[in-house]
Formats: structure tokens, sequence, C-alpha cells
């Protein structure tokens, strides 16, 4: 398995210095982007529960203050106060957008640790409203529909010594892998630790979860900041690798590819995102590349969601570990489920 | 040990219990019977902290735990076996039991405990790795109160244990509980079967629109013409 993984890792790694098609590169980043901002929504969906249908409003938060602090700004933030701030470097914006999108989520954890299922699914979904119609509608500050424009690239070192600049794609390719991994890493480590093993109890049954002395608030809310987080880090690596963000990064269509491709890969496992990331973020590029009519693309894409999510119910990848385990290891599955035991 | 004094507990504005008063002394095993609504679940929710009480006073073992957090109480010793969904269903029986000892930091003395419990009832061992969801009914009773026994508790509570379970398996749950008592473990039991629980209990309490209103051993109850007429439908 170890072996199987560190292969992985060096294909991926290898890849800028074999494909020469910058578009194909353009593709992966996005989709990587994207699968980060899957496994930050996997952490809440598939380790406590809670669906957050509003994540995006994460994922633009970290874009917008991200692009902010490295542009700099002269904003009335209260009534009367105008607050001028001027150019930060890119990483420091980053940190800011980590943080922001952070202590938002901290927020929304705080106020929805009353609300669950339906509940928690309006709050994040009106939260995400409400942001977007802020960054539409305050001009001043984010220029609405104008959008920010000129946001500059990430640049790590001085120009004097060494400068590391993501100006180009495989830069921006290794930054989002070495996210990407950094931020799998988090989650495994997360959920594998007694605050991970809370969450699960408390998806699984919170009554029971509060009885065996789970502090069930503390645990929803430490979820939601660093799912927050993390959606916010991969906003701002999007921001200063497409370089404008407009208000439309908070289109609810973006959460909903986040939760398909958390559903179709397998909520709750580690895995699940990463795989149904790939899929469904490199199928509509496949599609288009077979130079099939645009509107039978769409259908195809929608027709094999429906069928992953009809016959894997659970997710590709619990279905493929299931299948293995069948396969791999006859005496195990020689004994009987026990759920088809008769009662006695 | 235990002591409850003019608890009330409201969903709401609706009073689910009202001025309620029980007591229990070390190693009895103590009933709560009555009707559906009575007040008795949410009694057991109020003493083990899952539920605020709206006013009335709990003490356990001299120290007042009416305002203290589930955590903290399952601390001083006192075990819920919540009623229905009795399990984790997806993590398998050991990481159940090991949620029973979320609390415990003594690795060793828990890893004792869990052998022991395995000893006690072999199916679990049998089915460690199983996930909790696909055990039979029982099998599930088994291991939410192996689950609270993981805790290490003084006292224990017991919501509704025979609730959707087949007759002998009712038997042989009554049977676990009464051996865990004659371990010095107290207990407190809600249950529907009035007839079992008073066979069963040292004392008991009968619950009637979230008040007490009759109380005594087992056996006086047994006797008496109210509760006959109203609970054993004699």
């Amino acid at each position: 398995m170890r072996l199987v993984t560190l292969a992985w890792l060096a294909f991926l790694f290898s890849i800028p210095l074999w494909m020469s098609d910058l578009y194909v590169l353009h593709v992966l980043i996005m989709t990587g982007i994207f699968i980060i901002a899957a496994m930050s929504l996997n952490l809440l969906l598939g380790y406590t529960g809670q669906l957050s249908l509003g994540h995006v409003a994460f994922f633009g938060i970290g874009a917008y203050v991200s692009s902010l602090a490295s542009l700099g700004f002269e904003a009335h933030l209260l009534p009367g106060v105008l607050v001028k701030m001027e150019p930060k470097p890119v990483w420091l914006g980053m940190l800011c957008a980590v943080t922001i999108a952070g202590l938002c989520g901290w927020v929304i954890g705080r106020i929805s640790f009353k609300v669950r299922g339906a509940y928690f699914v309006i709050v994040t979904v009106s939260f995400a409203e409400v942001i977007r119609l802020v960054a539409l509608n305050w001009v001043e500050l984010t220029q609405g529909p104008m959008a920010l424009n000129n946001i500059p690239a990430l640049r790590l070192g001085t120009p004097e010594l060494f400068e590391l600049s993501f100006l180009r794609k495989p830069a921006n390719y290794y930054l989002v892998l070495v996210v990407a991994v950094l931020s799998y890493i988090l989650i495994r480590r997360l959920v594998q630790s007694r605050a991970g093993r809370a969450m699960i109890a408390l998806r699984e049954n919170e009554p029971l979860a509060t009885s065996v002395g789970v502090d069930v608030t503390k645990y929803l809310v430490l979820a939601t900041m660093v799912s927050a987080a993390m959606a916010g880090a991969a906003g701002a690596i999007y921001a200063h690798y497409v370089r404008i963000v407009d208000p439309d990064v908070f289109l609810f269509i973006y959460t909903v590819t986040m939760v398909i491709m958390v559903v179709t890969g397998g909520k709750g496992t580690l895995a699940g995102p990463v795989v149904g990331g790939l899929i469904f973020g490199l199928l509509p590029e496949i599609l288009r590349a077979a130079e099939i009519k645009p509107e039978v693309q769409w259908v195809i894409y929608g027709v094999l969601m429906v069928l992953v999510v009809y016959f894997l119910p659970e997710g590709i990848v619990p279905a493929v570990r299931n299948w293995r385990r069948r396969h791999h290891e006859p005496a195990t599955a020689a004994a009987p489920p026990a759920s088809i035991e008769p009662a006695r | 040990m235990l002591k409850v004094e003019g608890l009330v507990c409201r969903y709401g504005k609706v009073a689910a219990v009202r001025e309620l008063s029980i007591d229990v002394r070390a190693g009895e095993l103590v009933t709560l019977i009555g009707a559906n609504g009575a007040g008795k679940t949410t009694t057991l929710k109020a003493i083990s902290g899952v539920l605020p009480a709206a006013s009335g006073r709990i003490t356990f073992q001299g120290e007042d735990i009416t305002r203290a957090s589930a955590r903290r109480i399952l601390q001083l010793g006192i075990a819920h076996c919540p009623e229905g969904r009795r399990v984790f269903p997806y993590m398998t029986v050991r990481e159940n039991l090991e949620m029973g000892c979320y609390l415990r930091s003594d690795a060793d003395q828990v890893a004792a405990d869990m052998r022991r419990l395995f000893e006690r009832f072999p199916i679990l061992y049998e089915r460690r790795d199983q996930a909790a969801g696909t055990l039979s009914g029982g099998e599930q009773q088994m291991l939410a109160i192996s689950r609270a026994l993981m805790s290490s508790p003084k006292l224990v509570l017991f919501d509704e244990p025979s609730l959707g379970l087949a007759p002998n398996l009712v038997e042989r749950t009554f049977e676990i509980i009464k051996e865990i008592r004659s371990q010095g473990v107290t207990v407190v039991m809600v249950e529907q079967n009035a007839f079992a629980a008073l066979e069963l209990s040292d004392r008991s309490y009968v619950l009637e629109q979230g008040r007490v209103t009759l109380t005594g051993t087992g056996a006086e109850l047994l006797d008496n013409p109210h509760v006959k007429s109203a609970y054993l439908g004699a």
C-alpha cells in the first residue's frame, strides 16, 4: 500500500516534466484546487455528517481576502471609518485568507451548534448567498461585478537572492500538489485522532456520543473551522493562479461540484474526494477532447454520475475496497453478514 | 448515593417531569415504571446531564451535579445506556467499546476491562471487527451494556433495556443487569415491562405525569391494587 502511494506521488510529481501541453496542466491545476476544496468538505460531510451546502463561501472568502490583501484596498469597513491598506506580500495574503476563512467557519460552527441536518444546510446556504451579495454590491471594496483584476502571482523569497515565482503553470501545479498532499495528511491525522473518533461518533449517533462524554459542540466547531480554513486556502491559491476574482466564485454550482466529488468518490473516506475529484474534474475535459457534441457531453456526465450514485451508493472508494476484500480474502467473506441473520 | 429532589424538566413549555424526587442507595437496583410520557426517560436524561434540569437538585455521592456537563457526570461514575439506537452502527464492536471509555486515560486498565467483557460476552469477541450495525438486536444490547461498563461506572442508568428484544433475550438482559448489580454497581432502570421490573428490583418508583405517585419494594408494589390494575393488567 505504501509503495502504491509513493508510486502515485512520484507519477503526479513527474507530470510537468514530460507533459508539454500547458492546457492539460491548467486542467490538472483547476482539478487539484477543487480536490482540496472537496477534501475540506468531506471533513464536514463525511466525518461529522453535516452537509455544508454553502461551502463555496469559504472558498470565495479565501480568494477575496488573499486578493485584497495583496492588492491593497481603500474602503469604509464601518460607516465613516476609512481603512486603507497597502499591498502586502502574497504569502501573507494567503495566510490571512486561511485565518479569516477559518474564523468564518468558527462563527458558522458556533451559530449552528444547535442545528443539524436540514437546518445546518439552510444556515450554510444562506451564509454563502449573503457573502455573494456582499461581494457583488460592496463595490468600493470588491469592485463588485467589475472584478478584482491584476492579482499578483505568488512569489517566495527576495528578488536579490533567490526568488520562486508562481507565474507559470508547472510552478502552480507543484503548489497545488503540495498543498493537496499537506491537506490530505492533515485530514488523515485529524480523523485518526481522538477528535476524529469523536466526530464519527457524532455522525453515527449524536445522543449516544453525548452520553459517552463527547463534547459534541466542540468537535463540530473544530471540524467546521478546519474545513473552512482549508477551503479558504484552496480559494487563495485559485485567486493567485487565475489572477482575477469576481462574485461568480460564489456560484452555487461550485458547491454542487464539490458535493458530487465527495459523494461519488465516497464520503467519509480519505481517498474518496481525491478519486471523485479526479473523475468528475477531468471528465468534462476528456469528453470535450473526444469531440462529441457539447449537449451530449453533459448528458454523458450526468448519466455517469447517476450510474455511480445508483450502483455504488456508498461511493467509488468503499465499493472498490469491498470488492477487493471479497476477492483477496475469501475467508472473511465466508462469514455471513449478521444483518441477514434471523433475529433471535 | 444518588438523590433527586424536586426535579423539573421541560421541553419548551411542556413540563415532562414535575417536582420529582427519588433516592437511590449504594448497591441498590431501583426501577422507574410508568406509562408512556410519565417522565421516566426524561428523568434519566436529567441525571446523566444530557438534558438540563429546569429546577430541582440532583446530588451524586454528596456532590451537586444538577448543572454539571454530561462529561463531568460520566467522570464521576454515572454511565447512561440510552434507549432506541444503542450503538454506533458503522463503528466496529471494538471501536464501540473504546467509545465507552472515551474519557478514560488508563490504557492498561481499559485493556483489562475490555478483555474481561470479551470473556463474559464471547459473541462480542467473535464479532469484534464487525460493524456494530450488523449485529442482531440482542447482540447490540449486550454491546450497549458492555460499552456502558467500559467507563467503569459506580452507577448505571438503563433506559428500556428490553425494548424491541425477543422474550428469551429480555430475560438474558435482565440477568446481565442483575449480575452487574451483584458486582457492586448501583443500577437505576426504566422499564415498560412493569412485572419484570418489579420482580427484579429492590425498590421501585411509579411515575405518573412527571411525578412519583407510589414507591416501595418490588414485592410491595406487586401486591398493590393500583399497580396491579394499572400496570400489571390483573
